[in-house]
């Protein structure tokens, strides 16, 4: 494949304008599928989970999920959608192995919720409104492997092997209008506005959320508008771009790819592209042509879904502070330096932090707790840091720390024990005989065994020199095994030297 | 009569994946032009005040609970496939060479 030209992301953008859209496919993590009672869930041996309905056998009747619809107005209310009083399901009609009825259920005119609102915070603090035109709900395709192919690319594959175990699963396609006036940050505008989409599912607990799992997948539109012009540009369909960076990356891509083609005189070509993750660089899929004629007609096997208003404030009710929000609510309450909070947020230890301080520690020892030993801790053994140890057992640990029986050295220690199943860090500190020794009777006879063993440091500090002082400490607290408060320590040899003979 | 041409039957054939040879695409055309006009005699006694049906029966919101019944077994699932690859369902190229 030959790596196409790109122009410098400055230069593309002093000549264009880019103009976005943003199409984002959320997985329900419903029990079942939408519209068979097949399980929701992978991992299992492939086509394991299908029935004469999701297989699209004849004589196979769909029957809707209300947990499906449930969550599908959730997400719609926590978009600041409308939910429509009368809404139905259609059929759209292709032929590919992916799906083995031949269309997929979706909806078309009449979306169970429209007219949304998403407001995200760029790094920079500014805001950026997203509209969401439409919120509607489908049925994800099965998974298709390609054989014979290079690296299981479809192109040249002699036939394909197809799993139906998540032809079926229940999703919830957001549409945004056009996104104008993103310039400069319209790569941060499209991680962000996915980042702010998984944190919504996320809180409302109506998807896992896992975008490397596919829970969450983002096709990015992108199109450049020459300056001064006011016709749209031809845009292109990046999709299944996987990963919040990525997003980032393929709008980048994009903008830098078309404007190149533009300024030499070229043309763009409606089309959907893929994304490759590896080289970081999109490659031209099938261009829009008669395929796109999916001759949408309602689903006759299905009434329609009308939802009544009383339910609609009822599901209201239920919804979370929404996630903005929240994190703002938390920086203040917290007194988080911008710097601070962010890499709280960015680590994904907001819960983790928020629950260690509900459990009684300070805010800024929990924060230092999370994101520094915790998270390198959890680097070292490669899983996420909030999986590592339980927030009321890091506030038990700091209180010890405030309490003067660990010092932050003893704290790490009495840590990866309690990681390692030892038990709480109270019971650690006990197992391990890892506690300060706060009674000052075993710290005067180590410092005066030490201060007789350097008689020299000893006339240095009885003259006025006390940073010499610093090598009888060490002797010392290498005595306690480091189970001494090095104050205290430091505090005691100076008291000893003025009285020692 | 309506106007169905052989160049929308052709197109209709090809998105449905069905080869027709040029003498059966007349006689398509033929019959479901006559099938258009049948339908479109609904129209003559639909008036506007009469809203688009897509359903016979006057029902919404029927939903079943979220609760996992028993799928089929691989081997069932298989079993109707002209082809299939272990416990995966195994078809043509999907892409010509090109």
């Amino acid at each position: 494949m030959k790596k196409a030209e790109l122009m410098d992301y400055d230069k593309a953008l002093e000549l264009f304008e880019p103009v976005l859209g943003f199409e984002v496919h959320v997985e329900l993590n419903t029990k079942t599928k939408m519209f068979c009672g097949c399980a929701n869930e992978f991992g299992q041996g492939a086509n394991t989970n299908t029935c004469p309905t999701c297989l699209g056998l004849p004589g196979g009747l769909p029957q809707v999920n209300a947990k499906a619809i449930e969550s599908s107005i959730r997400l719609g209310l926590a978009l600041g959608c409308e939910i429509a009083e009368y809404s139905r399901f259609a059929r759209k009609n292709y032929f590919y192995p992916d799906t083995a009825k031949n269309f997929q259920t979706s909806q078309y005119d009449e979306p169970i919720a429209f007219n949304g609102q998403l407001t995200i915070e760029l790094e920079s603090g500014r805001l950026v409104t997203v509209d969401i035109e439409r919120a509607h709900m489908e049925d994800d395709a099965g998974k298709l492997t390609h054989v014979g192919g290079q690296a299981g690319r479809i192109q040249g594959a002699d036939y394909s092997l197809v799993d139906y175990n998540r032809g079926g699963v229940p999703l919830v396609e957001i549409v945004t209008r056009m996104i104008e006036g993103g310039e400069a940050d319209s790569p941060e505008i499209g991680r962000s506005y996915v980042a702010a989409i998984r944190e919504i599912v996320k809180g409302l607990g109506v998807s896992n959320a896992r975008m490397e799992e596919g829970n969450v997948r983002c096709d990015a539109n992108v199109s450049l508008r020459p300056r001064g012009s006011n016709i749209l540009g031809t845009r292109t369909e990046t999709k299944n771009v996987n990963s919040l960076r990525s997003v980032e990356r393929a709008v980048r891509y994009e903008i830098q790819r078309q404007a190149a083609l533009l300024a030499a005189g070229g043309t763009i070509t409606q089309e959907t592209r893929h994304w490759h993750e590896d080289t970081g660089i999109t490659s031209a899929g099938r261009p829009k042509s008669d395929a796109d004629d999916y001759r949408y007609f309602p689903e006759p096997d299905l009434v329609p879904v009308a939802p009544s208003r009383e339910w609609v404030e009822e599901l209201r009710a239920t919804l979370p502070e929404p996630p903005a929000a929240r994190r703002k609510r938390l920086q203040a309450d917290w007194g988080f330096a911008n710097l601070e909070f962010q890499d709280v947020v960015n680590s994904d230890l907001l819960d983790a932090v928020e629950a260690t301080i509900a459990a009684g520690a300070a805010a800024q020892a929990a924060r230092k707790w999370w994101t520094g030993e915790i998270a390198r801790l959890a680097n070292v053994a490669g899983v996420a840091a909030h999986s590592l140890v339980h927030p009321v057992q890091v506030a038990a640990l700091i209180e010890l720390v405030v309490a003067g029986t660990l010092t932050d050295r003893l704290a790490r220690q009495v840590l990866e024990g309690v990681i390692a199943g030892e038990g709480t860090p109270l019971e650690v500190v006990e197992l391990r005989g890892l506690a300060v020794v706060s009674d000052d009777g075993p710290l005067i006879a180590a410092i005066d065994e030490a201060l007789a063993a350097q008689p020299d440091v000893l006339a240095k500090i009885r003259v006025g020199k006390v940073q010499a002082a610093g090598a009888v400490i060490g002797a010392v607290m290498k005595a306690m095994r480091g189970q001494a408060d090095a104050a205290r320590v430091r505090e005691l040899v100076l008291e000893r030297a003025g009285t020692a003979q | 009569m309506s106007e169905i041409t052989a160049e929308q039957v052709a197109h209709l054939a090809n998105l449905a994946r069905i080869d027709l040879s040029p003498e059966e695409i007349n006689r398509l055309t033929t019959e479901l032009g006559q099938i258009v006009d049948s339908v479109a005699k609904v129209a003559e006694v639909a008036t506007p005040d009469v809203p688009a049906t897509s359903h016979p029966m006057p029902l919404t919101n029927v939903f079943r609970p979220d609760t996992v019944v028993p799928s089929l077994t691989v081997e069932q699932a298989l079993s109707g496939a002209p082809d299939h690859d272990g416990d995966k369902f195994r078809v043509p190229a999907i892409l010509d060479e090109e």
